[in-house]
């Protein structure tokens, strides 16, 4: 089976959340710098593999598909809409982002 | 008479004649659930009158007419609440129906239930849930596995005939071992995603749990088929899979991977896999050894290219269209940013940060490249291997149910409960779990089959030989 970590990596927490609109605990930040350490520890296993020869192929079912382009019913504005913390006039209202 | 213990066809034979109607069925099933839930938490959201009044409409000459299904909450019934376990969807109800919603209705079947998982499906002991967890029906001190555990404690507990799951990296195939039933995971693009909340949308796949193969059958012949909404599900006609079963396993090739049976599988577990490679050679099947050399290198990949995808589909949730909100907000990235630390759970939010560093600028190639490309010659294994067979014969989790909180601190430990089940999903491949024994604590055991692409034909099959040599699906559970 594959072993457990065998050592740990760095990772900046509070950076990478700050990249995906995470707004971390002082705690969180320390735990996950431990466990996500860790957990990319495991995964440089993969530098140990070979790629060289690999060139990436996709998925030889999938192709694309066209169709018609027909006006076709859709869902309406008001269901759209419906779980919206906050909506008005048939839009999303958010916080103010333009100065 | 209890007709919750009875299976699919079963049950259609005693609402053919007219035994039971409907409305009936659902009563009972409501009334199981009313006495086993409280213990098993597999449910987190029911409405018998609705189901009722489905039930009251029923066509019952419909191929699962009057079928309860329980249904896993990441799947979208139009009306229903659709939370993913997690807060940050609290209050959402659903607007439209998934696909595969839409083809059970079309069958007759019954809707009855939402059922547990771990938040946005990612976890191995449904721990991961924001309303707390579901409890194994062999053992209630137990986990019942995940994602999908709320499904496969339902339908262990017999307190749903069938469910629906999804398994991204053994979501279904786990928990069916860990709960002694039929879990289905089929070839990526076999079933429509369209109405499913996406996890990662590369590995990501719609399944059943059932108390038989004949039943995991007759539901993919339902659910399976092309979907213009879902640009990823294959134009392929669906086969008649019930038609497959009944013709053993004579002159088929079994392959048994020797990177399947390693130190740290519990030796009660290879013991019962070994037993039922055996049963299968008494069948008739010839057993070969094979190799997936690239098997240690499964998990790793997963946890890069599962977390990737996830940290883009979960950027959905930002507080502007559906869900939670925070209170408050200075500005708009305050209000990103404290809705989705208010909203996710801690592995959600694990999950989110290692796939936004294993894409960011500067690592893309060292991870996310890198494991593309293992991801590839995991896939060429496979390939190979089903050169030399017709099928694989695997155990599906390395151990039987561990404890309630055994694993929670440490989220490696965790992740290495899919080592079995994981390659099938980055290989695009069909794997099926059924129950292959128990432990001497009497904990259930299962074997994985797995199957080449589109090769759900032969493995249903072969799952379908051993199980009716077998006693392990028609025992219950003691609740």
């Amino acid at each position: 089976m594959a072993s457990p970590a065998s050592h740990s990596e760095s990772i900046d927490v509070t950076y990478v959340a700050d990249l995906a609109r995470l707004k971390l605990s002082a705690e969180e930040v320390a735990t996950f710098q431990k466990q996500l350490g860790d957990v990319l520890g495991y995964v440089s296993q993969l530098k140990e593999v070979d790629v060289s020869h690999v060139s990436l192929l996709g998925d030889a079912d999938l192709k694309n598909r066209l169709r018609p382009d027909e006006l076709k019913p859709s869902l309406p504005v008001t269901e759209a809409l419906a779980n919206a913390p906050k909506q008005d006039n048939n839009l999303f209202v958010v916080p103010k982002m333009v100065e | 008479m209890d007709i919750t213990s009875l299976t699919i066809p079963e049950l259609r034979q005693k609402l053919a004649s007219g035994e039971v109607k409907p409305c009936e069925v659902v009563d009972q099933l409501a009334s199981r659930v009313k006495a086993v839930d409280p213990k098993l938490k597999a449910y987190l959201h029911l409405d018998i009158e609705k189901s009722r009044a489905e039930a009251d409409a029923a066509k019952t000459d419909l191929p699962l007419g009057g079928i309860p299904i329980a249904i896993k909450d990441v799947i979208n019934v139009k009306g229903d609440p659709c939370t993913c376990a997690s807060k940050i969807l609290q209050g959402y109800v659903a607007p439209y129906d998934a696909t595969v919603i839409t083809k059970l209705r079309e069958a007759g079947a019954v809707l009855f239930g939402r059922t547990n998982m771990d938040e946005f499906a990612m976890g191995s002991s449904t721990e991961n849930s924001s309303w707390g967890a579901t409890r194994n029906p062999w053992d209630l001190e137990r986990i019942p596995g995940g994602s999908s555990g709320g499904s496969a404690a339902a339908v262990g507990g017999h307190e749903a005939f069938a469910a629906l799951g999804t398994d991204t990296g053994g979501s279904i195939r786990q928990p069916a071992a860990l709960c002694s039933c039929v879990g289905l995971k089929p070839t990526y693009g076999r079933v429509s995603r369209y109405g499913l909340v996406a996890f990662a949308s590369s590995l990501d796949q719609i399944g059943t749990f059932t108390k038989t193969v004949e039943e995991a059958a007759l539901l993919l012949e339902i659910i399976a088929g092309h979907d213009p909404h879902d640009n990823t599900s294959i134009d392929r006609p669906v086969p008649k899979y019930t038609k497959s079963l009944g013709q053993g396993v004579k002159g088929l090739k079994l392959g048994v991977p020797k990177e399947y049976f390693i130190e740290g599988i519990d030796p009660e577990v290879e013991k019962a896999v070994r037993t039922a490679i055996e049963e299968y050679k008494k069948q008739g099947a010839e057993i070969v050894e094979v190799s997936l050399p690239h098997t240690q290198y499964a998990v790793a990949v997963y946890y890069i290219i599962a977390t990737a995808e996830a940290s883009a589909n979960l950027a959905r949730f930002d507080g502007v269209r559906y869900g939670k909100r925070a209170d408050k907000a200075k500005d708009i990235l305050d209000m990103y940013g404290r809705t989705r630390a208010e909203g996710f759970g801690a592995e959600v939010k694990r999950r989110i940060i290692l796939g936004t560093y294993v894409l960011s600028s500067g690592y893309y190639d060292a991870y996310y490249n890198r494991a593309q490309k293992v991801r590839q010659m995991i896939a060429e294994d496979f390939r190979l291997a089903f050169k030399q067979c017709d099928a694989l014969l695997t155990p599906t989790s390395p151990t039987a149910a561990f404890k309630i909180g055994e694993r929670t601190a440490d989220p490696l430990q965790m992740y290495l409960a899919d080592i079995f089940t994981i390659a099938v999903n980055l290989a695009g491949i069909c794997g099926v779990s059924i129950p292959c024994g128990f432990t001497s604590n009497k904990l259930p055991i299962g074997l994985q089959i797995i199957g080449p692409k589109w090769g759900e034909e032969t493995m249903l099959r072969v799952a379908h030989a051993y199980e009716q040599a077998t006693p392990w699906h028609k025992e219950k559970p003691p609740l």
